[in-house]
C-alpha cells in the first residue's frame, strides 16, 4: 500500500463573525498559507476534494464559490463532500492511494455567523420524528450529558475540568476564539453551561496531502497516515447508547490505534461530556496529551474543526512535539459518525 | 461614499412534501388515531418509533405492535428558552422517554413546571395535541404520570382508515447575509450607477461582478478597475416564453455583454431595437431606471460595431 502523509496544514483564526469577508474571501489565505508551506502553486495540485455545508450561509452552491480560491479553471480534479473536511481527506487519501494522484489539497470551511448555528443544526436530523420537534445541538448533547451523569460515568466538576484545561491551553494557539479561562457560566440546556459548549464562529481550514516521495519532497518531517477509518451509529438517538461511542472504538481499531500507544489525541469533542465518552472509547489514560491546540471547546467552525484535528496532530509531529498521535472527528448529534486517524513520524 | 459591509436578511424557507412508507405511515396515522405503535425487530425488541430497516441486521422490518402510552425518562435536558419553534412555549424538558412495551427511547418534551421536578427513571405519559394530522407533534408533550404502568404490547395490523402516505413538512431558517468584500464594493458601487470589477494581479484579467478571486490563478484580486459604461454584445437570443411575474412582452433579446476594460461578459436584457435587428458585435450602453440599483437594460449606443477580434476571446 502506498504511503501518504500530510506535508502542510494551515486555519484562519476563528472568529465569531465574519461578515466583511465571503466564504472565498475566507478560505484565500489559509489556501495560500498551506501552498506556500509547500512551495506549491494552486495548479500544481494532482487532486482538490473540499467539505462544506450550504445550510450554514444559507448560500446555494457556496463551495462551486469557493473552487475560485483554487483556481479551478482549466478544470482541475475536484471533489466536495457535505461534511466535515476530515471525511474531504478521508476521500483524498484513498485517491492517492489508488495511485491517480500524489498530491491533494483538503479545505474545509463554515460561517455560521449569518445563520442561527442551533436551528440550523436540526435540519440534518430525521426529518419525521426528529426535525419537527427542532431540538437543538445544544439540547441533543445535553441528553448524553445527563445520561453519563446518570451512569456516574462523569460529574459536573470533570466536565468544567475538561474546559478549563482546553481554554488554558488554547491561550498558546493563535488561532483560536476562546483564550484563556472562562466561566462555566450558567445552563445553556441543563446539565451543559456554557463553558461545557463549543463558541460559535466562522472559520476554514487546509490540509495538503502527499505520497511517497512526493511527501518527502515536499515537507522535512511528513506526519505519515499509518491508518485511519469511519464508522457511523444508527441516526435514532433511542436505540444507542449515549454513554459509549462503539463507532469511534471501531473505527480506532480499524486504524490501528490500540496497537501501540500513542502520545498525544486530537479529539473532536465539540461538548465537555463528549470528550469523557470520546477517551472512554478510545482507552486513554492520563499519559496522552489531548487536544494541547485547545481542540473545538476552544474553536467549532463548522465543517473544519474535524480537520482541524488531523492537521493540528500533523503539525505536532511535524515539530517534532509528539511521534505517534491519534486524531479523531465526529459529524452528526451524539458523536453518531466518527472518524479515527493514526499519524506517526518517520 | 458608505463603507462597512453590506448585509440583509435572507429567509430560506423549505417546504418538503416526502412519502412516508408502510412503517412510518402507520406510526403516524396512528398517533392521529391516539395510538402509538413501535416495529418488531429480528431479536424481538420493539423499537419506537418505528424503523423500516432493523439498526443491527438492516432486514426489513414490518412486524407492528402498539406499546402503552406510558412510559419512564430515560434520560432528560432542561430547556430554559424555548425558542417559538418547540412544542411547548413555556420552559421545558428534552426528554428520551422508553414507553412501556419499547425497547427504544422515543424524542419528545416533557411539559414540567421546572428541573427540579425532572428526573431520569420518573413516569411519564402522552398529553394528545386536540387537533392532530398525522405528525410527531400529535403527540403535544408527555407529562408526569402516577397511575399504573400501560398494557402489554399487541399486535397491530398498522391498518388505518385514510391512512397519511405524504406529510409536508415546513422550515424556515432566517439568515442576516452579507456578500463580502468584493461583492460590497460592486454593489455599492452599483447604488452610484457605476460598474466596478476586480483585476487578477497575475493575469490581469477584470472579473465583473468580482467575487474576491481569479478562478484561473487561484489568487485573491484587489484593484478595483470601473469599466463600462458601454459595451459590445458578444452573443444573445431571442426569448419567446414569457416568465411569470415579469413585466415584459415577449420577444425580447437577451444579451452577454462585455463591458469596455471587463475580461468577461455579462448578462442582460436589450431593448430599444427590434428583436430581429440584434447582432453579435453591437456597441450598447446600459439604461438606469429610478429607484433601481442595476441596469433596467442596454441600448444600442450608436456606434458602428465591434470587429470580431476585438471581442473573440470574450464570446
Amino acid at each position: 500500500m502506498r504511503e501518504v502523509a500530510i506535508v502542510a496544514f494551515g486555519q484562519s483564526d476563528h472568529v465569531p463573525d465574519s461578515a466583511a469577508v465571503s466564504e472565498v474571501e475566507m478560505l484565500m489565505p489559509v489556501l495560500n498559507d498551506v501552498l506556500g508551506r509547500a512551495a506549491l502553486k494552486a495548479g500544481e495540485i494532482d487532486f482538490v476534494c473540499s467539505g462544506s455545508s450550504d445550510y450554514l450561509a444559507g448560500r446555494a452552491f457556496s463551495f462551486t464559490m469557493a473552487l475560485d480560491g483554487v483556481g479551478a479553471w482549466p478544470p482541475v480534479a475536484e471533489s466536495h463532500v457535505e461534511m466535515d473536511g476530515a471525511w474531504a481527506l478521508y476521500e483524498a487519501w484513498v485517491k492517492l492511494l489508488t495511485g491517480e494522484a500524489d498530491t491533494a489539497l483538503v479545505y474545509s470551511y463554515g460561517k455560521s455567523s449569518p445563520g442561527d448555528l442551533r436551528e440550523v443544526l436540526t435540519r440534518q436530523l430525521d426529518p419525521y420524528y426528529m426535525a419537527p420537534l427542532w431540538p437543538d445541538s445544544v439540547a441533543l448533547a445535553a441528553l448524553q450529558a445527563q445520561a453519563l451523569l446518570d451512569a456516574g460515568v462523569t460529574d459536573e466538576r470533570a466536565l468544567a475540568g475538561v474546559a478549563a484545561r482546553s481554554r488554558t491551553d488554547a491561550a498558546a494557539n493563535p488561532h483560536a476564539q476562546l483564550r484563556g479561562e472562562h466561566p462555566m457560566g450558567e445552563h445553556v440546556v441543563a446539565p451543559l453551561r456554557r463553558g461545557d459548549c463549543p463558541p460559535i464562529g466562522d472559520g476554514a481550514a487546509a490540509v495538503l496531502l502527499a505520497a511517497g516521495d512526493s511527501a518527502r519532497r515536499l515537507c522535512d518531517r511528513p506526519a505519515w497516515i499509518r491508518g485511519i477509518d469511519h464508522r457511523i451509529e444508527a441516526h435514532a438517538l433511542g436505540v444507542r447508547d449515549l454513554t459509549d461511542s462503539p463507532s469511534t472504538r471501531l473505527a480506532a481499531e480499524r486504524a490501528g490505534a490500540f496497537e501501540r500507544p500513542v502520545d498525544t489525541a486530537e479529539l473532536h469533542a465539540p461538548f465537555t461530556s463528549q470528550e469523557i465518552v470520546l477517551r472512554r472509547a478510545l482507552r486513554l489514560g492520563d499519559e496522552v496529551t489531548i487536544n494541547p491546540s485547545g481542540g473545538a471547546l476552544a474553536a467549532n467552525p463548522m465543517m473544519a474543526a474535524g480537520l482541524i484535528r488531523l492537521g493540528e496532530a500533523a503539525a505536532r509531529i511535524q515539530r517534532g512535539a509528539s511521534r505517534r498521535a491519534l486524531a479523531h472527528a465526529t459529524s452528526g448529534p451524539c458523536l453518531q459518525q466518527n472518524l479515527v486517524a493514526v499519524l506517526e513520524g518517520e | 461614499m458608505t463603507t462597512g459591509t453590506l448585509s440583509a436578511p435572507l429567509v430560506v424557507e423549505f417546504p418538503f412534501t416526502r412519502s412516508l412508507g408502510p412503517v412510518q405511515s402507520a406510526f403516524l396515522t396512528g398517533l392521529r388515531e391516539r395510538t402509538v405503535l413501535g416495529v418488531r425487530t429480528t431479536d424481538g425488541t420493539v423499537l419506537v418509533p418505528p424503523v423500516e430497516y432493523d439498526p443491527a441486521t438492516a432486514e426489513e422490518l414490518r412486524e407492528l405492535v402498539q406499546v402503552a402510552e406510558t412510559g419512564t425518562v430515560t434520560t432528560w435536558a432542561w430547556n430554559p428558552r424555548p425558542t417559538g419553534k418547540h412544542p411547548l412555549g413555556r420552559p421545558f424538558a428534552w426528554v428520551l422517554v422508553r414507553l412501556d412495551g419499547a425497547g427504544s427511547s422515543l424524542l419528545h418534551v416533557l411539559d414540567a413546571p421546572s428541573a427540579a421536578a425532572v428526573s431520569t427513571g420518573m413516569r411519564v405519559r402522552v398529553r394528545w395535541a386536540a387537533e392532530r394530522t398525522g405528525a410527531i407533534t400529535d403527540i403535544a408533550c408527555f407529562e408526569p404520570y402516577d397511575g399504573a404502568p400501560g398494557d402489554a404490547p399487541e399486535e397491530h395490523s398498522g391498518d388505518f382508515a385514510d391512512a397519511v402516505s405524504l406529510v409536508t413538512l415546513p422550515a424556515r431558517l432566517d439568515y442576516t447575509y452579507s456578500p463580502g468584500r468584493a461583492q460590497t464594493a460592486h454593489l455599492r458601487a452599483l447604488a452610484e450607477r457605476r460598474i466596478v470589477g476586480e483585476r487578477c494581479p497575475e493575469c490581469r484579467k477584470v472579473y465583473v461582478p468580482p467575487r474576491g478571486a481569479c478562478p484561473t490563478c487561484g489568487v485573491p484580486t484587489g484593484e478595483r478597475v470601473e469599466v463600462g459604461p458601454k459595451g459590445t454584445v458578444t452573443t444573445y437570443c431571442v426569448v419567446n416564453i414569457k416568465a411569470k411575474g415579469l413585466d415584459i412582452e415577449v420577444p425580447y433579446v437577451y444579451a452577454h455583454i462585455a463591458l469596455d476594460g471587463a475580461g468577461l461578459a455579462l448578462h442582460g436584457r436589450l431593448a430599444g431595437i427590434p428583436y430581429d435587428q440584434v447582432r453579435m458585435g453591437m456597441r450598447v450602453e446600459p439604461v438606469w431606471k429610478e429607484g433601481q440599483r442595476w441596469p433596467d437594460h442596454y441600448r444600442p449606443a450608436g456606434e458602428p460595431d465591434a470587429d470580431y477580434d476585438t471581442y473573440k476571446e470574450l464570446v
